[in-house]
């Protein structure tokens, strides 16, 4: 298994009374922002993402939101850079960067080759749309977010494998002159694993491409039919997913006590449990941005005419393990479940959130090294759950050859 | 009572454009608001007392067949005018209602030769001197559409007590279109104020007094752009086709 521990690096300092009028993403004021106290939660990520590498943990998950408190990360190249300087062992697992919002993707390609070499080839290079408020955030037009993705993603994956000097004249993205001067040390390419929540059409696109899907705080039922999707159409491009394709992000908060663990992991709940922030679901949805085939459900929400999804409940959530909180002991029963049901090779633990202080979040992060992820370890060689880099599978469809001869030989005996 | 109107579809670009023509006398082509074309109003009965009138719904709004390569105000100003060769018009009286506006504008700087007339009303295309085009990306569909109407009763008698959510996915799917084609810069283009100079077409630059869509300013700016221009105000909002049916047709008419 590949074990990850992960914060959404919330942006905590602020007048709680700021956000009364309900909105804490995109319009919520950056007046209400403080940078001196920005410098504080910084630094205090940075030690504990060193400790996290001390204690054990594989991998170190980071992520990037704009316009909104619930994540410090504006760039998660920035952190990533940051990692591979002051770390020397965990993986650099970027979940990921917002490829729309890119308008020269040849940058993001030079960017992420160089956190390679500097981390001396510990990059996972996660790619994702980016939420809809991350759009008009950004000013990038949502109607066209899924090509710009899929475009971003080809140039960035030939900027990295094809020899240049070449040309790339597409439809969002046109560089007479493709030829960076800094390439990735992992060969091909790093890893590339693709995380979402909603969107199937996602999910179908990562296992065309054979990369890891890793389901963002979904349900255990949820989940599992992500990962009927994805088989499907793994299968179809010829290819038999097991748990290395499969990655699952879970809230995990353990301390000491019951008591400590169960009061701190109601932080989870500090944006009434909307883990993007509160945002008006315009705003989270913009027209082009999501599947038309959800359009009508969409525009009923957002005119008011049925509630939004909210999240459930804290004690729903803690009932239906979406948040798991306890001693090691409680924690480690708890995830054997999630483990058995859901069967991921890939697993993020989000340790800590809202305001729960520095201090109880190194001793989250203490316990879950060297109790929680100890006993996983051993449950994952147990269940045979092996990540990718237990067993080493092709980075992507295109170096897998024996998938493309069972594709081929499928489509020759069905006359396509 | 209305006039009638016939119903066609006219192949453009490779795109079956939906069009509605009632009346007689000189051409009047109307382009609709970027919400969407709700069909043949009391405005365009009023009008095609006088004129024939052109109305079609642009290729991708109201559930017609989008072009995926349609992507700048520009190209949708090419379909119309295409749309004028296809039906045989030689010239017309171009009307742009909002969103219409800027394409109507656009159509002038590239070919006014075949404009008899130019009336915009409530116009987008060019960046207003002081305020903002509204921001319809920040508020529900509903909210946004209601804001266009003066008169709440208008709203109303368009779209009902309670708007239905076919019409919901309607004006999402149009707003889908907008963001395709004037995404950025928003609703305005950079380049119209450099060009309109240049147009000599008999212009009519019509603003609603209680426009909340489309600064005051915009229509000010294009008077002083369009020479000639004459600057006519009518008690209305943004749609002023719906608060002020009459008094939009006549002034028109008139030009």
């Amino acid at each position: 298994m590949h074990l990850m521990y992960f914060t959404e690096q919330p942006m905590s300092a602020y007048d709680e009374h700021a956000a009364e009028e309900g909105v804490t993403a995109l319009l919520f004021s950056n007046s209400n922002f403080d940078p001196v106290a920005g410098s504080q939660l910084y630094n205090d990520r940075l030690t504990e993402y060193k400790l996290a590498e001390e204690v054990g943990v594989d991998g170190i998950m980071l992520n990037e939101h704009h316009n909104a408190p619930f994540c410090m990360q504006a760039k998660c190249n920035i952190w990533a850079s940051v990692l591979a300087g002051a770390t020397e062992r965990v993986k650099i697992v970027l979940l990921g960067n917002p490829l729309p919002l890119a308008d020269n993707p040849i940058r993001l390609a030079e960017e992420l080759a160089m956190i390679d070499m500097i981390s001396g080839g510990r990059l996972v290079s996660g790619f994702v749309r980016g939420g809809g408020t991350e759009q008009l955030a950004t000013g990038v037009n949502p109607a066209y977010n899924r090509e710009r993705f899929e475009e971003a993603h080809d140039l960035i994956v030939e900027a990295w494998t094809r020899p240049g000097p070449f040309r790339w004249e597409g439809r969002h993205y046109q560089h007479r002159v493709v030829n960076p001067w800094a390439l990735p040390m992992q060969q091909p390419h790093p890893r590339i694993w693709i995380p979402g929540v909603l969107s199937r059409e996602t999910v179908v696109w990562a296992a065309k491409h054979r990369y890891p899907y890793i389901a963002l705080n979904t349900t255990i039922e949820a989940t599992k039919r992500i990962w009927q999707t994805y088989d499907e159409a793994a299968h179809e491009v010829g290819y038999d997913p097991g748990p290395e394709n499969r990655g699952y992000l879970l809230r995990v908060h353990v301390a000491d006590t019951t008591e400590k663990a169960m009061q701190n992991a109601s932080q989870f709940m500090w944006m009434q449990g909307e883990f993007t922030g509160l945002a008006h679901p315009v705003w989270s949805n913009p027209a082009g941005y999501a599947s038309p085939r959800n359009r009508e459900a969409l525009v009923e929400v957002m005119n008011g005419r049925r509630p939004p999804p909210r999240a459930q409940s804290f004690d729903n959530q803690i009932e239906n393990m979406q948040i798991i909180a306890g001693t090691p002991d409680e924690c480690i029963r708890k995830l054997r479940t999630i483990l058995e049901e859901t069967r991921p090779g890939i697993l993020a633990l989000w340790g800590n959130d809202g305001r729960v202080t520095h201090e109880d979040s190194m001793r989250c992060i203490e316990l879950l090294g060297t109790e929680v992820m100890p006993a996983l370890r051993d449950m994952g060689a147990e269940l045979d759950l092996d990540g990718p880099f237990d067993s080493n599978p092709p980075v992507s469809i295109n170096y897998d050859e024996a998938a493309k001869a069972r594709a081929a030989s499928a489509a020759a005996a069905s006359g396509d | 009572m209305s006039n009638g109107y016939t119903e066609s579809t006219i192949e453009v670009a490779g795109l079956p454009i939906e069009v509605r023509r009632g009346g007689d006398g000189p051409s009047v082509l109307v382009i609709h608001h970027e919400t969407g074309n709700p069909g043949w109003l009391e405005f365009h009965d009023a009008l095609s007392a006088q004129r024939d009138v052109i109305l079609p719904t642009l290729p991708g709004w109201d559930g017609t067949e989008r072009g995926d390569w349609m992507r700048s105000v520009r190209d949708i100003a090419a379909v119309c005018s295409l749309l004028l060769d296809e039906l045989g018009v030689g010239d017309a009286t171009v009307v742009g209602l909002g969103f219409g506006g800027y394409i109507a504008a656009e159509m002038a700087t590239a070919n006014q030769s075949r404009l008899s007339g130019l009336v915009l009303v409530n116009a987008m295309g060019i960046q207003p001197e002081d305020g903002e085009i509204r921001d319809q990306f920040l508020e529900a569909h509903a909210d946004y559409v209601k804001s266009c109407f003066a008169d709440p009763a208008n709203f109303t008698a368009l779209y009902g007590e309670e708007v239905s959510t076919e019409q919901l996915v309607a004006w999402d799917a149009n707003r889908e279109m907008t963001a395709r084609t004037a995404w950025k810069p928003f609703l305005y283009s950079q380049t119209l104020p450099h060009l309109l100079p240049n147009v000599k077409t008999p212009t009519r630059i019509v603003r609603g007094t209680g426009d909340t869509v489309v600064p005051a300013t915009a229509a000010n700016q294009y008077v002083a752009l369009l020479g000639d221009a004459e600057l006519i105000e009518i008690a209305g909002g943004h749609n002023l086709e719906s608060d002020a049916p009459e008094a939009l047709a006549e002034a028109i008419v008139a030009s």
